[in-house]
């Protein structure tokens, strides 16, 4: 142990601490405002501004505008969070101008919730009390039913009604590797924050008896230490969407302020590393990160302790580190909003790792579309050389370690780890084949460790909770949880963390609220360019990186895109193929010219000029791309074509054999009619025909041009008859 | 690195007007660096942002700058999707294809740019108001469709939205031109490089 490491912590986090108390956050009523990428362009900075104006007019000094990250919820957009000192926390959602108006007057001066705008409201009343109790697979107890039911049943017996206390649906706290397990469950009374262990019913009574009645905690029964879940939700878990999730690496996100590195020590900043240093021992941090079973976030799902290992034994003492930021696959963000709303995380997780395999230098290598997450990333560095975090001799350790920014430009083929070396080096990113590996041979030569933003943002849970209980989330083959943006057709677009393992089903249905607008799911699409659609017969499929893959798709970096009845297998292959295709860095003939002619053919299909023959031909080339391309954008290009092949050979026999589209998407294959029957002659479509094909008088039945028709769709959207068809 | 050649005078004071101080001092500054070459991207990056895009005459006076050969800079510059080897417009609309806003319909929305502009991918529009181009992934899927307009993200677009959105950037621009003296004002958007 080494004593000046955490002395210097100490001295720093107190600095932090005492900063963050001169503002007396305790007393105050906060109002949380995100500031991202996403929020901003819902709108968030309007209702900053609003915010600003009513607290000037009121006068009051009470009253502070804190700025956050963003939440994941997406679809929910600008969100406002109101906390008021001894009050349950309320989230506002797709706040605006006159929203602020309301929740200023009524809810902050009044006291009185706006209950109608409330995030997944509205609701009818808020209850005094929440208690979450946690679902997930290492909590049980005594009793024969579950603690969820017995508590409903004793609030019953009560006559607690749900005004007073509601019950709320958790996953795991991150309390249970602190006990035996399947012995007791966990539950948190809210909004006192207190965490409890309960092992029977005499336990519920008790905590129902002193807590809720009485307003007293029972603390025979609870849980001292200090646990991940603790913090998150009592700044957050009032919405059943959170609540269903289990957050690591996003835990800070949206809820504290991303460019204070005070606010960032307060939510135990930095105590990973200053752990680390003082125990001086880099194999430790190896070790536990094994012991983590923590694999790769980016795609691959390599080892990550196993990786850090080969570095560090390499020969040869300059070593560098690379948090690849290059998030190229489309449909994905978690690493945008990682790097925006909890920048210091991800920054000391690199600290960490560079620390771990004996470099002294670590590169960001950031896609030059994110100017948000870079801006972020650069103050979060800027902060930490301030107070000596990045620099030479690290809280006196000894141990030297700065970080740099790279920018992409726009090649989806850099986030492969050999052409993002080559792009940090200033060259044209094409990637080389492999061995040797770049904990081998690397930036310039040297043993280099490249791994992805949600990797290194996982880092200090593990070594501030302790690797066992990490490995305990998730499943036997990769611990802890894994990021997902959910976007497409799908109710609650946004970010969801769930431990590995979780069914499609928990993910898509009860977090993600289902398909919106009442269509059928056909598929979800995971793993992007690289990945398959999984259909929907098989939403049981528990995610994981092996089971993915099993299922003809990968893990990827988490982008899950939730396809209906609408959207049509053989273009959505058509559509990734565009992608693959124009993204091949050319460089060897398999993959570029071989997505060039998958291109071709699934082009004729969707024309409807396609062959039964042309089958046979994708999935032949399809299966030789994958064996002979050099790198892996080559190598995984033909997985949409096989996995739709293999799931969606109906729809694409539909398209050769009888030039019919299923879904009723790709456009040569369908065509527009007005149903004499139902047209009142409005006139709408032929006044929004952008090729003016459409004739007709007024109050009669209407007619479309077929020969001129283009097929755009727009009198199919506007006729609120239904008297325009697609067929 | 502090290798330079014969005429290096004649060389920095060709690049000063043609690249501006600013970026001949950043550059210097990464030629104080234990590898000057490997901040190529980001040079290039910073003359985009001032200028829009990058001229020939932009990567001659970094290749000389920088010592690196220009087949290799003009190679470098080509490969990479985000740089822009033509002038620009006053604003630059990028519209997401990534996989959320496709499936959302950004291809309509697309579609309908196209027409309301009358230019494809690409393409200026004649007045040099608008550039449109076609992006990856804005990283707000869960706001899809959704384009960019220079720095502004515009969510959940429709078909419907398209031309009220680009009035609001042209009323913009005339508010601007009536500003400044000139008929044409402020607005020289396609001001080529010698
Ligand atoms: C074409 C291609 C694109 C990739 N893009 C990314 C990316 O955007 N971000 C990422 O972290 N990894 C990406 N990867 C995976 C990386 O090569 C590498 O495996 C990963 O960054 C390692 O980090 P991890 O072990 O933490 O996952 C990509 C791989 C390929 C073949
Ligand atoms: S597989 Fe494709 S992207 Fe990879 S090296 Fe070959 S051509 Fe380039
Ligand atoms: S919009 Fe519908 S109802 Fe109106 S004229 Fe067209 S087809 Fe007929
Ligand atoms: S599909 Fe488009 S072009 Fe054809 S009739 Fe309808 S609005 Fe006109
Ligand atoms: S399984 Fe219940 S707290 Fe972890
Ligand atoms: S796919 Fe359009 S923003 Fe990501």
């Amino acid at each position: 142990m080494n004593s000046t490491v955490s002395d210097q912590y100490r001295a720093l986090a107190d600095q932090a601490e005492r900063a963050r108390d001169r503002q007396k956050p305790g007393e105050k009523i906060l109002i949380q405002i995100g500031s991202a990428t996403c929020e901003n362009a819902a709108g968030s900075v309007d209702v900053l501004d609003e915010f600003r104006k009513h607290i000037a007019a009121s006068g009051r000094e009470d009253i502070v505008l804190r700025r956050t990250g963003c939440t994941g919820r997406c679809s929910r957009e600008p969100i406002v969070g109101i906390l008021v000192p001894g009050k349950m926390p309320v989230k506002y959602e797709r706040v605006d101008r006159p929203l602020v108006h309301e929740i200023f007057t009524r809810h902050i001066l009044q006291g009185e919730p706006v209950l109608a705008r409330i995030l997944d409201g509205p609701l009818e009343k808020l209850s005094q009390h929440e208690i979450l109790t946690c679902q997930s697979n290492r909590c049980g107890w005594e009793g024969a039913e579950s603690l969820q039911t017995a508590l409903a049943r004793r609030l019953g017996d009560l006559g607690i009604t749900p005004d007073q206390v509601r019950i709320t649906a958790a996953s795991c706290f991150g309390a249970c590797g602190l006990n035996q397990l399947g012995t007791c469950s966990h539950m948190l009374v809210r909004p006192d924050k207190v965490l409890y262990r309960v092992y029977n019913e005499d336990d519920l009574d008790e905590i129902l008896q002193e807590h809720v009645i009485h307003g007293h905690t029972v603390d025979r029964l609870k849980v001292v230490e200090k646990t991940v879940g603790r913090k998150f939700f009592e700044m957050y878990g009032d919405v059943a969407f959170f609540n269903r999730q289990s957050r690591i690496a996003l835990r800070h996100n949206g809820i504290i302020d991303p460019e204070s590195i005070d606010e960032y020590f307060h939510y135990r900043g930095f105590q990973a590393l200053s752990t680390v240093l003082s125990k001086g021992d880099p194999q430790w941090v190896i070790d536990e990160v094994t012991k983590a079973r923590l694999r790769g976030r980016g795609g691959g799902g390599y080892p990550t302790g196993q990786k850090w290992s080969m570095a560090a034994k390499a020969a040869e003492k300059t070593r560098y580190i690379i948090c690849n930021a290059d998030e190229g696959d489309p449909g994905a963000f978690m690493d945008r909003s990682m790097l925006e709303s909890d920048p210091f995380n991800v920054v000391e997780g690199m600290i960490i790792g560079g620390y771990a395999i004996g470099a002294n230098r670590g590169f960001f290598y950031i896609r030059a579309e994110y100017p948000m997450a870079i801006r972020r990333i650069d103050g979060a560095i800027r902060q930490c050389r301030e107070r000596g975090l990045l620099g030479k001799n690290i809280l006196g350790s000894g141990f030297d370690f700065d970080l740099e920014i790279r920018l992409g430009a726009g090649a989806f083929v850099c986030g492969e780890e050999t052409a993002l070396i080559h792009s940090i080096e200033g060259e044209r990113g094409q990637p080389r084949i492999r061995p040797p590996y770049p904990t081998e041979s690397g930036l310039w030569g040297k043993p280099t460790v490249i791994n992805n933003v949600e990797t290194f943002a996982n880092i200090t849970a593990i070594v501030n909770y302790g690797a066992g209980w990490f490995s305990r989330i998730g499943t036997a083959a990769s611990g802890g949880t894994k990021v997902f943006a959910l976007a497409g057709k799908i109710l609650h677009t946004g970010l969801v963390e769930v431990p590995m393992g979780t069914t499609l089903r928990e993910i898509v249905y009860e977090i993600g609220g289902g398909v919106a607008g009442g269509k059928q799911l056909k598929a979800v699409q995971t793993g992007g360019p690289a990945g398959g659609c999984i259909p929907a017969k098989w939403l049981d499929t528990p995610v994981d990186f092996d089971t993915l893959a099993k299922a003809g798709s990968i893990m990827g970096s988490g982008g899950m895109i939730v396809l209906d009845e609408d959207d049509c297998a053989v273009d959505i292959a058509r559509f990734f193929m565009t992608f693959s295709q124009d993204e091949s860095c050319g460089k060897c003939t398999p993959c570029r010219e071989g997505t060039t002619r998958l291109l071709e053919i699934l082009d004729r299909i969707t024309q409807g000029t396609g062959t039964l023959a042309d089958l046979e031909k994708l999935e032949r080339l399809a299966k030789l791309i994958k064996k002979s391309s050099l790198c892996g954008l080559g190598r995984a290009a033909p997985n949409p074509v096989l996995s739709t092949l293999e799931h969606f050979r109906d729809e694409y026999i539909a398209h050769v054999t009888q030039q019919r589209c299923p879904a009723k998407k790709c456009v040569a294959l369908v065509h527009y009619e007005i149903s004499a029957e139902k047209c009142v002659g409005c006139t709408v479509c032929a006044r929004n025909c952008p090729v003016t094909c459409i004739t007709g008088a007024r109050r009669e039945a209407h007619i479309i041009d077929q020969v001129r028709c283009i097929k755009c769709g727009r009198c199919f959207e506007v006729c609120r008859f239904d008297a325009v068809q697609r067929l | 690195m502090n290798t330079t050649t014969d005429n290096w005078h004649e060389v920095e004071t060709t690049a000063r007007r043609i690249l501006g101080d600013e970026i001949v001092a950043h550059i210097d500054q990464c030629r104080q660096t234990s590898e000057p070459q490997s901040h190529l991207i980001g040079v290039l990056h910073k003359i985009q942002a001032q200028h829009g895009y990058l001229a020939e005459a932009h990567l001659d006076a970094v290749a000389q700058l920088m010592q690196i050969p220009a087949a290799k800079v003009a190679g470098v510059a080509s490969f990479y999707h985000y740089y822009r080897l033509q002038p620009r417009g006053r604003f630059l609309i990028n519209i997401c294809l990534g996989t959320a806003c496709y499936v959302k319909g950004a291809d309509r929305v697309a579609q309908k740019l196209i027409e309301e502009l009358g230019i494809q991918f690409g393409e200026t529009s004649t007045d040099g108001v608008f550039t449109l181009e076609g992006s990856r992934c804005l990283g707000t899927c869960g706001l899809a469709p959704v384009l960019m307009i220079d720095n502004e993200v515009h969510a959940q677009v429709t078909p419907d939205q398209v031309p009220v959105i680009l009035e609001k950037y042209l009323s913009r621009v005339r508010r601007e031109s009536h500003a400044s003296s000139g008929p044409t004002g402020s607005l020289t958007p396609l001001r080529r490089l010698p």
